[in-house]
């Protein structure tokens, strides 16, 4: 039994690579695109406004799978040629993600009391310098128990990638795995599913610490309701 | 919710069938902070007492007590002649289950500060939903009675309003009609009037001594408005750091108090030597 | 060849709805499972007995962070094993259940730990049985409040039955995948399906967001 338990993992952390990759790109992609199209979303210049709003507004009303296989599929033939499928996973989920994070970065923003913006305006802080220096590292720290649940999120949307033959670790799972040893489905599965917990712990202790450095960065401890909230907002 | 730490009885107090509330050797404390000392105090049917002193001094912890709301880290709490939170068994005291509770507490009804009005409901089902629930009475029964006590709170024709549609001082009476619903032997009043806008206060207390004077209810208050205290108790125990500091009849301790604790806080809050 | 032949888009749409259907189909079904259950994974969450409560806890930690997936794949290729054979979409809808299950706990989790103290204490003082002090004073409280983000659940839940074509549930991407690698023409399908779910999810999300405004203002 302990030998399969081995074999098993072996051949599934070889799917580690993929996951991990697509996962980190997709954060950092999401990341971008969720301040761009946050911030986007409150500037003063209405076509900005309009365009990322269309932007959330459709990458988060559609499934993921639609996405993942528009791209992979669809857009090829109108673009004429071929993504690295690889890339193209990333694309796909840091291009969702980052519409639901767009949402995030604009409520937190919009949360800093109006009376940080007049202070910074009374002294004559151009707009760009009251964003970076007063109002984003006040917002910053609210943001990251919400952004941590997204990127759990996309950590498990990562698994959709064995759906275009990705090797991930579900992939490896499911098609080298489960079709030659059914009747060991429960153990293959469950050490699949550890493997995503253990991912999902990980970023959890990474977030940790930023929660720590945004917060230190406006000279206050991180709070339990910031976590409360996100979940009342159906952080889903 | 009651704190998980149970009480403990040490040599416990016989069951003294006179008194309708006695407390032996009661102490309570939350984590460090010890709110109540080995307080010792009794209440005779019918009596009307009024707990003064300054905050923290354990006044609302007596009545949480009494309500179950909290539970005593050790010494004994009865209430008409039974222990609240012991039983007994097989010869021994041990420490009260849950049926138990809710037996000896019906008994006992209380006024909250925050009126803590159910909002779902509307006002008579606000007054019929634990008579019909916990003593049985038919809809009927319990809506007719219901319709007595809105009566006599002067608030009849609110039955179909929703709380949240009444002044602070109206839905604090529907409050207090709620808790005689249930025909309690007790009534606590924790600072029923401290959170109403001071023109709504008058009729509150007014209502409260109408029904002192025309009940036989025992009734224990927390209060802060003194004037109330003298004209409706009969006994007035000033508290502080979780003692008894002075007990006497209104006209005594407000007019010559023996303690400096008492004469600095009436001064405090009165205004006077 | 064309990027977009409306002839074969008008062609395809029939298969499609086909599958539109039963992506309804596992959500509705989906849905109830996931708004019942996770009540009762709340209540007994709640509920401080020792082994159930705490396991309770693991099971919604573990689903939740846990890809959808493979719990589908769990779900479906487990079952089998013991005795029990499911057809794909009732694996599937299982599945989905159970998953959105753990969201809804969270959420009537956090509208019962925002009914104010005083309730609990007032139904106390008024000695009301337990069960009464639930079904008439928290949950009727509690429930109205988190029904915008049970909505966003179930929105959240319509997008992800797509999964279930990794069983072999022809759902509306499901069927849009067969029609596109039976033509090899895959823009028509796949663009389509994305414009339904947007038909759909977009006035969804907007009506929780008007109710979202709603019960904050009546709370």
């Amino acid at each position: 039994m302990f030998d399969d338990l081995t074999r098993f993992l072996a051949i599934l952390t070889e799917g580690v690579a993929t996951t991990v990759f697509v996962t980190v790109g997709g954060i950092i992609l999401a990341t971008v695109m969720s301040f761009v199209a946050g911030l986007c979303m409150l500037s003063r210049s209405t076509s900005l406004r309009v365009v990322s709003r269309i932007y959330v507004e459709v990458w988060r009303g559609t499934s993921e799978v639609v996405q993942l296989f528009w791209i992979f599929f669809a857009l090829p033939v109108l673009i004429g040629f071929q993504l690295v499928p690889l890339w193209a996973g990333v694309l796909v989920l840091g291009i969702n993600h980052g519409a639901y994070g767009a949402e995030i970065v604009r409520g937190a923003v919009q949360a800093v009391p109006r009376a940080q913006y007049e202070g910074a305006i009374a002294l004559n802080f151009t707009p760009a310098q009251r964003m970076l220096r007063v109002i984003l590292p006040q917002a910053l720290v609210e943001m990251v128990p919400p952004f941590n649940n997204l990127f759990i999120q996309l950590l498990k949307g990562s698994a959709l990638v064995s759906l275009v033959f990705l090797e991930d670790i579900t992939y490896q799972a499911t098609e080298v795995l489960l079709p030659t040893n059914s009747r060991q489905a429960f153990t293959i599965l469950l050490l699949l599913l550890m493997l995503y917990l253990v991912l999902s712990v990980l970023i959890t202790a990474v977030m940790r610490r930023v929660e720590r450095r945004a917060a230190a960065l406006v000279g206050r401890g991180p709070s339990a309701e910031a976590s409360d909230r996100a979940a009342l907002m159906g952080g889903v | 919710m009651a704190s998980h730490t149970d009480t403990e009885t040490g040599e416990a107090a016989a069951l003294d069938g006179g008194a309708q509330i006695r407390f032996d050797k009661v102490v309570k404390q939350f984590g460090d902070n010890v709110v109540l000392r080995e307080l010792d105090f009794s209440v005779q049917p019918g009596e009307r007492v009024c707990l003064i002193g300054p905050s923290g001094s354990g006044k609302t912890t007596i009545l949480r007590l009494l309500m179950t709301l909290e539970r005593a880290n050790s010494g004994t709490i009865q209430v008409c002649g039974q222990y609240l939170t012991h039983m007994e068994r097989g010869g021994k005291l041990v420490s009260a289950n849950e049926k138990h509770l809710r037996e000896v507490r019906k008994r006992i009804g209380m006024v909250f500060q925050q009126f803590n009005l159910f909002p779902n409901m509307k006002v008579l089902q606000n007054l019929t939903e634990a008579p019909v629930r916990v003593l049985g009475e038919s809809k009927a029964e319990a809506e007719q009675k219901g319709m007595e006590l809105l009566e006599l709170v002067g608030l009849a024709e609110k039955a179909g309003a929703h709380p949240s549609q009444l002044s602070g001082g109206q839905q604090q009476r529907v409050a207090i009609a709620r808790a005689l619903a249930m025909e309690p032997d007790v009534l606590l009043l924790d600072e029923v009037t401290s959170a109403l806008d001071p023109e709504l206060v008058a009729g509150v207390l007014g209502l409260l001594k109408d029904i002192a004077n025309s009940t036989d209810i025992t009734m224990l208050c927390v209060t802060h408005e003194m004037g109330f205290a003298r004209d409706v108790s009969d006994r007035v125990l000033m508290f502080d750091k979780g003692v008894v500091v002075e007990e006497a009849p209104p006209e005594k301790l407000f007019n010559a108090p023996d303690h400096q604790r008492t004469r600095d806080f009436l001064q405090a809050i009165l205004g006077r030597s | 060849m064309d990027a977009w032949e409306w002839e074969y888009a008008f062609s395809i749409l029939p298969d499609l709805l086909r599958g539109l259907l039963v992506t309804f189909q596992a959500t509705v079904l989906g849905s109830a499972l996931a708004l019942a259950l996770g009540l009762v994974l709340a209540l007994v969450r709640r509920s401080g007995l020792p082994i159930l409560s705490q396991g309770t806890w693991a099971f919604i930690e573990l689903v939740r962070s846990t890809p959808l997936l493979v719990q589908i794949y769990f779900v479906y290729n487990i079952l089998p094993q013991f005795g029990i054979t499911l057809n794909s979409l009732t694996a599937g809808v299982l599945a989905l259940g159970v998953h959105y299950a753990t969201y809804t706990a969270e959420v009537y989790r956090a509208g019962i730990d925002a009914v104010p103290r005083g309730q609990w204490e007032a139904a106390t003082a008024l000695s009301l049985p337990s069960s009464r002090v639930w079904t008439g004073v928290v949950l009727p409280q509690a429930v109205p409040r988190v029904l915008p983000a049970l909505g966003n659940c179930v929105i959240s839940m319509y997008k992800e039955v797509p999964l279930l074509l990794s069983i072999g549930v022809l759902d509306l991407v499901g069927r849009a995948r067969e029609v596109a690698s039976d033509s090899f023409r895959p823009v028509e399908p796949y663009t389509l399906a994305g414009l339904f779910f947007l038909l759909l999810s977009y006035p969804a999300a907007v009506l929780v967001r008007r109710l979202e405004r709603r019960v904050g203002i009546a709370h």
